[in-house]
């Protein structure tokens, strides 16, 4: 399985993509390989929790320790007991007989929670305004240096806005990411008003003729009132000057995250109108099962995975391919 | 959005009353709702088996004594065993008797590692030590920055050698430093990684085994789920740590992850970390970790920063002022200053038990409506403050026209204070107020 980033936005043309320099020096790998070995370290403890129970039998005590092991992946109580209930009356019904089947129902049951709506990144405007939300850690500075190198390298031209005026250093981290990418990066001092920032980026975007301007906002806790509000206002911001913007408010959420990460999406959406998730920092032992309680509960599409720091680890993301390496094969053979 | 395990055992057991001991049946009921709570607050599912098991143990065929309902009972069974599994006692850092004594911040990106730093170098300036900090992440872009800002911010020194040194040298020479400054703490923070980074975690263990720590903290952001377990085992066994440090906890997690990491490691959490100012963090208390967990507050808490914050001559004589019922704006001033000293009103409320935190969320707290205040009553005369009596209409003008407001707000502030005169004086009367946060509103 292979992907083009240029079907991952839309308002790309097919035929943009060049092939990258650094891309080649990274090392570009498929997705489905360089995901699976992030993920491949996190599928394992799942697998042997569930190889012991799945080998011959479906019993009582095989149902509770499947309960168990998504619960331990963070895919929450709710989400958790509506594929159990799902799974329990396939098995009922005789549709799924022995492990076997039993897997691939899993991931079917599994992957059909995730929300249906446009995994893709819409940049069919001129310009395009991508808000990049989310709470403090989760990733969004890198995230914005990611995206904005694949925007590059299908032909597009980004602008980037530092908005995070909060936090000690944040403004040299994304211009930072500006100099690696090869990409103009909009920003004040430390302390000045991200409202007055983000008039600024777009009034550049707009004098300079880029296509999409990707705003990075301050970490904030979704508890904090006053900081929602900020977030809101830089909202209507940008709406006096892009009326139809933001074309993409995206959430990071840390793949580590536990139930919180349900209270951060509902919040932030209440807030901005959150239109997906960049689910990051999949390349640990975290299974980022909350990806499923959200997309499943807030029906907000999972957009794009963090792997890794390096420019090449974003990948866009595919529920059939996520739920497959969750519940991996191996669940079968490392008995 | 999350029921708290209190109101849930309360739902479960409400209707119990008079029952006298609690049944199998209530035991197992009791036994599910705790296991739903403990999971929702992400506490690992291991961990959660175990508990539950030595809850049912506990709580199976206890006397439920007259005074307690029977889901009160179980409170107290689940809140002694929380405080018993996180340690019963404060857990303090360990001061070297030959300074400087080396503190060593580990943890994963993002979970707030050089924030952490700075926190703890305030923490530290607070208890009279001279901290140094060192900035040992190299591979952030801008980390190096983020930790000269915090040090600018709070005067205290950084030690740095730039992004292209090799951290282990770096910290060795960051406490040669301290050593020759005469600095009696050196905070070393670390570049943040994946516990599965190899290199990484080497060379966390080689800085360790050539810098020594006295401390080896690892910092662990409270939303974290599940996998808490893995990358507090992983840092157990690479680096040995010393303690833990909590962050993020001015957010909604329940926090789950102290009960597992401490669980796994056996390693006491030292510090909670609240809030983005530099004040916002504390020594850990696991009686008041338990409650957070239970959703039951945090009164222990909220009472240790009044005592910090609250200068306590300036306390006397207010107290003494009172008993007279001499109660003045320029009193009124103090008061209102000492309370903003605490921390945000919102940080403040939800420290306060009974107030249900998902209620809180939506009580908006305006620090604002006290700077308007504090206008308003900078813009009176001394002689107004003291005698609020003389102000009449013109000077009602004059006060609002001076302050920015309106004259309704300056109305509105003085009926407060005529109020708060008649409550202070039930104070000194020896009559407590029923609620003493109506003053400011609420």
């Amino acid at each position: 399985m292979s992907y083009n980033w240029s079907e991952v936005f839309v308002g790309v043309s097919p035929t943009a993509e060049v092939e990258p320099a650094a891309a080649r020096e990274e090392g570009r790998k498929g997705w489905f390989r360089s995901l699976k070995e992030g993920l491949s370290r996190s599928t394992k403890a799942l697998a042997q929790q569930l190889s012991a129970i799945l080998v011959d039998r479906i019993d009582e005590d095989a149902w509770e320790r499947i309960e168990e092991a998504l619960i331990g992946a963070d895919i929450g109580v709710s989400s958790t007991v509506a594929i159990v209930e799902k799974l329990e009356q396939m098995a009922d019904a005789g549709e799924v007989r022995g492990p076997a089947e039993l897997v691939a129902a899993l991931r079917r049951v599994t992957a059909e929670l995730f929300s249906t709506k446009d995994t893709r990144i819409d940049v069919a405007h001129s310009p395009a305004v991508i808000l990049m939300t989310g709470v403090n850690g989760t990733g969004k500075t890198t995230t914005i240096g990611k995206i904005a190198w694949h925007l590059k390298n299908v032909g597009k031209q980004p602008l980037l806005v530092a908005a995070d005026t909060f936090r000690a250093a944040a403004v040299e981290q994304l211009v930072e990411w500006g100099r690696r990418v090869d990409v103009d990066v909009i920003h004040q001092d430390r302390g000045s008003d991200p409202g007055a920032v983000v008039f600024d980026g777009l009034s550049a975007a707009m004098a300079r003729g880029s296509d999409v301007v990707i705003i990075d906002t301050a970490g904030r806790l979704h508890t904090q009132v006053n900081l929602m509000r900020e977030l809101e206002k830089m909202v209507r911001v940008i709406r006096k000057q892009v009326t139809d913007a933001p074309h993409e408010t995206l959430i990071t959420i840390d793949a580590t995250t536990g139930q919180n990460g349900l209270v951060q999406a509902r919040l932030f959406r209440e807030a901005v109108g959150v239109t997906g998730v960049v689910l990051t920092k999949m390349d640990g032992t975290a299974k980022g099962g909350i990806a499923v309680a959200v997309s499943h509960e807030l029906d907000l599409p999972i957009k794009l995975i963090g792997v890794g720091e390096k420019m090449t680890d974003l990948q866009p993301f595919d529920a059939a391919g996520f739920t497959e390496l969750l519940f991996s094969d191996e669940i079968l053979k490392a008995s | 959005m999350f029921e708290s395990l209190s109101d849930r055992l309360q739902g479960a057991l409400g209707g119990l009353k008079g029952h006298g001991k609690l049944t199998d049946t209530d035991i197992e009921r009791v036994a599910r709702e705790i296991r739903l709570a403990l999971l929702e607050a992400d506490v690992n599912f291991k961990v959660v088996k175990e508990f539950v098991a030595r809850i049912k143990e506990r709580a199976l065929g206890a006397e439920v004594l007259e005074s307690l309902t029977p889901a009160q009972q179980v409170i107290k069974i689940v809140n002694q065993e929380l405080t018993t599994l996180m340690g019963s006692t404060a857990n303090k850092l360990a001061f070297s008797s030959r300074p400087p004594t080396v503190v060593m911040m580990v943890g994963l990106q993002g979970s707030g590692k050089t924030t952490a730093c700075g926190k703890l170098a305030n923490f530290l300036l607070g208890q009279g030590k001279s901290p140094l900090l060192v900035a040992g992440d190299v591979y952030r872009p801008a980390a190096v920055d983020q930790l000269k800002a915090l040090g600018a911010q709070l005067n205290v020194p950084v030690y740095d050698e730039g992004t292209d040194a090799d951290p282990v040298d770096i910290a060795e020479h960051g406490v040669a430093r301290a050593r020759e400054d005469g600095r009696d703490v050196v905070i070393i923070d670390t570049a943040g990684r994946l516990h599965i980074d190899e290199p990484l975690m080497e060379e966390l263990a080689r800085i360790r085994r050539n810098v020594k720590p006295h401390n080896i903290l690892l910092v662990v952001d409270s939303m974290t789920g599940q996998d808490a377990v893995n990358v507090a085992q992983q840092f157990q066994d690479k680096v040995d740590l010393d303690g833990i440090v909590l962050t993020k906890l001015d957010g909604d997690a329940r926090g789950g992850a102290a009960l597992s990491v401490r669980a796994v490691t056996g390693r006491p959490v030292k510090f909670v970390s609240t809030g983005e100012k530099l004040d916002g963090f504390e020594y850990f208390h696991p009686d008041r970790m338990a409650s957070r967990i239970l959703g039951m507050g945090d009164m222990l808490s909220l009472i240790e920063k009044a005592e910090q914050s609250l200068d306590a001559q300036q306390a006397a004589e207010l107290e003494r002022r009172l008993l007279k019922s001499q109660f003045t704006f320029d009193d009124f001033m103090d008061q209102l200053q000492q309370v903003r000293k605490m921390g945000s009103l919102q940080s403040i409320l939800s420290m306060i038990p009974g107030l249900p935190t998902a209620k809180l969320r939506n009580l908006q707290v305006d620090d604002k409506a006290f700077d308007r205040i504090q206008a308003i009553i900078q813009s009176m005369t001394p002689e107004e403050r003291r005698h609020p009596d003389i102000i009449g209409g013109s000077r009602r003008r004059r006060i609002a026209v001076g302050s920015g407001s309106d004259i309704q707000a300056v109305n509105q502030l003085l009926n407060q204070f005529k109020q708060m005169q008649k409550m202070m004086k039930q104070i000194g009367s020896g009559r407590m107020p029923k609620n003493p946060f109506q003053m400011f509103g609420m």
